[in-house]
């Protein structure tokens, strides 16, 4: 006589769970974590955990390997990583852009001129703005526009993916920097000081190229590792 | 060594927003990338730091990976997911410098001898959940940190890319050039060994001032 089927899985599952063994039991533990194994034997291992203290103690030291690794506080980068990883795409980028006809060859000198001119007209302008008393609160200047940022509930800042003073992540909003100040968003004065009027306003030549002589440091503090 | 400070998953991103900016690069905006390889570049070093095991070497490769990336752009497909995508990126540029250091023949022969037999977990204390915020101390990581060191690359490689950089087991098979089997079983072995040997840390006292109940261990 043929069984249903219902029948026939109840009674395999009653087999799986008098069969399986610890050694399967921990031949399959990454498995069933994975959620990789049939309904049969997830039943029969189930019920084994629920008898067997050795099983059960291999499970729950697994599954807290699997989650302590996987906390994004164990991927810890040298200092200065990103900084450097960006400069070396805008090089690469540049190199890349050699390879431009000709006609846009003259776009750079034009470019340039037109900076300096502005920054003379910017230095001889009796409008330049107070700098301000604290780092709080200000809009910042030169932000790019597409610059992903992220925002977050009950906060007034936007930052830069991967500050570290980004608060209640859980309700974390990538937008355009564009967008975010759009919407009342300012600058964090951590990921984004270089974009902070008090970051710049009022800084002589030499402590520009004492920032910028930071990045030599940093490789100095690489090669020293 | 930097203090963390990244989400891993990026879990704040917005696919259709990232996307639309892989669009505009691949469009010719290759000062966009950065932007777009910023929330993953801690993934990206570490999968290369799994494999080369030098922080220098790491970082150059993940930074060739990256001008490789932009350079290959136009060949992303809005299918995968990008992050996987330069994850895969970097592993293959990690692995060919590793090909070229000529170090893979020495290791092959320990991979072909440690994939004989079963492992058997050999601690069987009593189990306890360990509290992520244990992960706040420096030394408790670095504890972590030193037992992954401690595993043979093949067992390494398959638990970053799958347990810390979260690629699934597919994913992992592809990136490293594996089965899908030796993946699976190279992850139970690095799982059971890591339990094993950060057991075998409490005994020793690494976790003396975690806050669990007497007589239990965390693994």
């Amino acid at each position: 006589m043929v069984q249903p089927p219902a029948l026939r899985e109840g009674k395999q599952a009653m087999v799986d769970r008098e069969d399986v063994k610890c050694e399967q039991v921990w031949r399959e533990i990454s498995n069933y974590l994975e959620g990789d194994v049939d309904a049969g034997l997830r039943s029969a291992m189930d019920e084994h955990f629920k008898t067997c203290q050795k099983c059960k103690s291999v499970l729950q030291g697994t599954r807290n390997v699997i989650e302590l690794y996987s906390d994004e506080r164990m991927i810890e980068v040298p200092v200065g990583f990103g900084r450097r990883l960006e400069r070396r795409l805008v090089q690469g980028t540049r190199v890349r852009g050699t390879g431009w006809s000709t006609w846009s060859a003259w776009l750079v000198p034009v470019a340039a001129l037109v900076l300096i001119a502005g920054g003379v007209r910017i230095a001889s302008s009796s409008t330049i703005p107070h700098p301000l008393q604290s780092e709080h609160a200000q809009p910042g200047h030169h932000i790019p526009p597409d610059m992903l940022v992220i925002v977050t509930a009950g906060a007034k800042d936007f930052h830069a993916p991967g500050c570290d003073v980004i608060h209640n992540k859980d309700t974390e909003r990538t937008l355009t920097a564009k967008e975010a100040i759009q919407q009342g968003y300012v600058p964090c004065v951590r990921c984004m000081r270089k974009y902070l009027e008090t970051a710049e306003v009022g800084r002589t030549s030499l402590e520009i190229e004492a920032d910028t002589s930071l990045d030599a440091e940093d490789d100095g503090a690489r090669a020293r590792r | 060594m930097a203090e963390p400070n990244l989400v891993l998953n990026n879990p704040g991103s917005d696919t259709a927003r990232e996307q639309d900016v892989i669009a505009r690069v691949q469009r010719g905006q290759t000062d966009l990338f950065y932007e777009l390889v910023r929330p993953y570049e801690r993934r990206v070093y570490a999968a290369a730091l799994a494999i080369l095991r030098n922080e220098s070497d790491a970082e150059d490769a993940a930074q060739e990976a990256m001008l490789k990336a932009l350079a290959n752009i136009r060949q992303f497909r809005a299918e995968a997911r990008f992050s996987t995508w330069l994850i895969q990126i970097t592993v293959n540029e990690a692995l060919m410098r590793r090909r070229r250091e000529r170090t893979v023949v020495m290791e092959g022969i320990d991979d072909r001898r440690d994939e004989e037999g079963e492992y058997t977990p050999r601690d069987f204390a009593d189990w306890r959940e360990i509290p992520s915020e244990t992960l706040e101390r420096k030394e408790v990581r670095q504890k972590l940190a030193d037992a992954l060191a401690t595993l043979d690359r093949k067992y390494r490689e398959v638990f970053v890319l799958r347990d810390m950089e979260q690629l699934n087991i597919q994913e992992t098979a592809e990136a490293l050039g594996i089965s899908v089997a030796s993946v699976k079983t190279r992850l139970l072995r690095a799982r059971l060994m890591l339990r094993d040997l950060l057991a075998g840390g409490w005994e020793r006292g690494w976790f003396s001032r975690l806050p669990f109940e007497k007589g239990s261990k965390p693994w």
